[in-house]
């Protein structure tokens, strides 16, 4: 059982993966070259300088190029991501299906995917957005993501918490009220994590703010892809699987929830 | 026959604790592969040199993990 939700967590994860690189590619790229010829201009300005004065710089090495990064290299870390999430988000539904609600499969799908949008990326890129190249100084580097990372920790940590106190009171108060007080919890949770963890502003003074902008919001659709067909996708599938099965009955019969 | 059946859902019944538990190892897996898209040679290094950010340097940067 648990076997067959991965294998399918992570094949819809693959197929998300597909979707999230095409839009990456033809919506983020062109940012991350944008934000990529701003830095070039720096440094070339920066070199420029230091040669009047008789310092001379050498140029970064280049590892990987710029088509092979832009191509080969996005394809493989956002196929690597998205599958391994749906993975991740399988196993997490095993856990929760049947036991955080009496909801069917594809609602309890699609609601996982939902929290899992706000806690592991709105949540912690409200707090520390994303950043195209040449804004955030290399010498940061492992603060910034210590901060980054302890930000989604405590995010998924205040969700968890809000889930097991929704299960909670749901009896006493009711299941909207039980929701709208467990979700103020986690809100007031991340606001009080983020109100104490320090800020990061690395952006140059004279970076575009256009490109900023764009490439906060490609990052942001790229997410909103991932999350929505992982939700309804793994959702949709495993609801027939299990109905097929016999494990679930929804109220309406197969023949009317499939026509 | 009617095509409705009226009544609740009949929800499955969960997956017993200790029959997902094994599965927590590939839980770890995914959790690597994706420390490697997101922090491998950025701030902590398991593998020597540079290539590894290089190759997925524009991903990490679009799925909002800090770089350079
Ligand atoms: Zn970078």
């Amino acid at each position: 059982m648990v076997r067959s939700l991965l294998i399918r967590g992570m094949l819809v994860g693959f197929v998300a993966g597909l979707l999230v690189f095409g839009f990456a590619k033809i919506f983020g790229e062109p940012q991350v070259d944008r934000a990529i010829a701003f830095e070039t201009a720096m440094d070339d300005a920066k070199m420029k300088a230091d040669a009047a004065k008789g310092i001379h710089d050498r140029p970064e090495p280049e590892l990987v190029s710029r088509p092979m990064q832009a191509s080969f290299g996005l394809l493989t870390g956002v196929m690597v991501y998205a599958t391994a999430f749906g993975g991740l988000f399988a196993l997490v539904f095993a856990f929760a299906n049947g036991r955080a609600t009496k909801l069917g499969p594809r609602a309890v799908s699609a609601l996982l995917a939902l929290t899992g949008f706000v806690a592991f990326y709105m949540v912690p890129n409200l707090k520390y957005p994303a950043n195209p190249p040449s804004v955030g100084h290399p010498d940061t580097i492992t603060i910034r993501t210590e901060l980054y990372f302890a930000m989604m920790a405590l995010s998924i940590a205040a969700m968890a918490v809000a889930a097991v106190l929704r299960k909670r009171l749901a009896p006493k108060l009711g299941v909207w009220e039980a929701a709208i007080i467990s979700g103020a919890v986690y809100i007031v949770a991340v606001m009080v994590v983020a109100a104490i963890l320090p800020p990061i502003n690395e952006v140059p003074s004279d970076f575009p703010a256009v490109v900023l902008w764009h490439f906060r919001v490609d990052s942001a659709a790229m997410q909103i892809i991932m999350w929505a067909v992982l939700g309804l996708g793994f959702g949709a599938l495993t609801e027939r699987s299990f109905i097929a099965k016999g494990l679930y009955r929804p109220r309406l019969t197969p023949a009317l929830v499939w026509r | 026959m009617s095509d409705k059946a009226i009544g609740s859902d009949v929800v499955s019944a969960p997956i017993p604790v200790r029959e997902i538990l094994p599965w927590i190892i590939f839980g770890a897996l995914m959790l690597l592969a994706i420390y490697f898209v997101g922090a491998e040679e950025g701030a902590t290094s398991l593998i020597k040199g540079m290539y590894v950010h290089e190759w997925v340097h524009d991903s990490r940067h679009l799925l909002g993990f800090p770089c350079h």
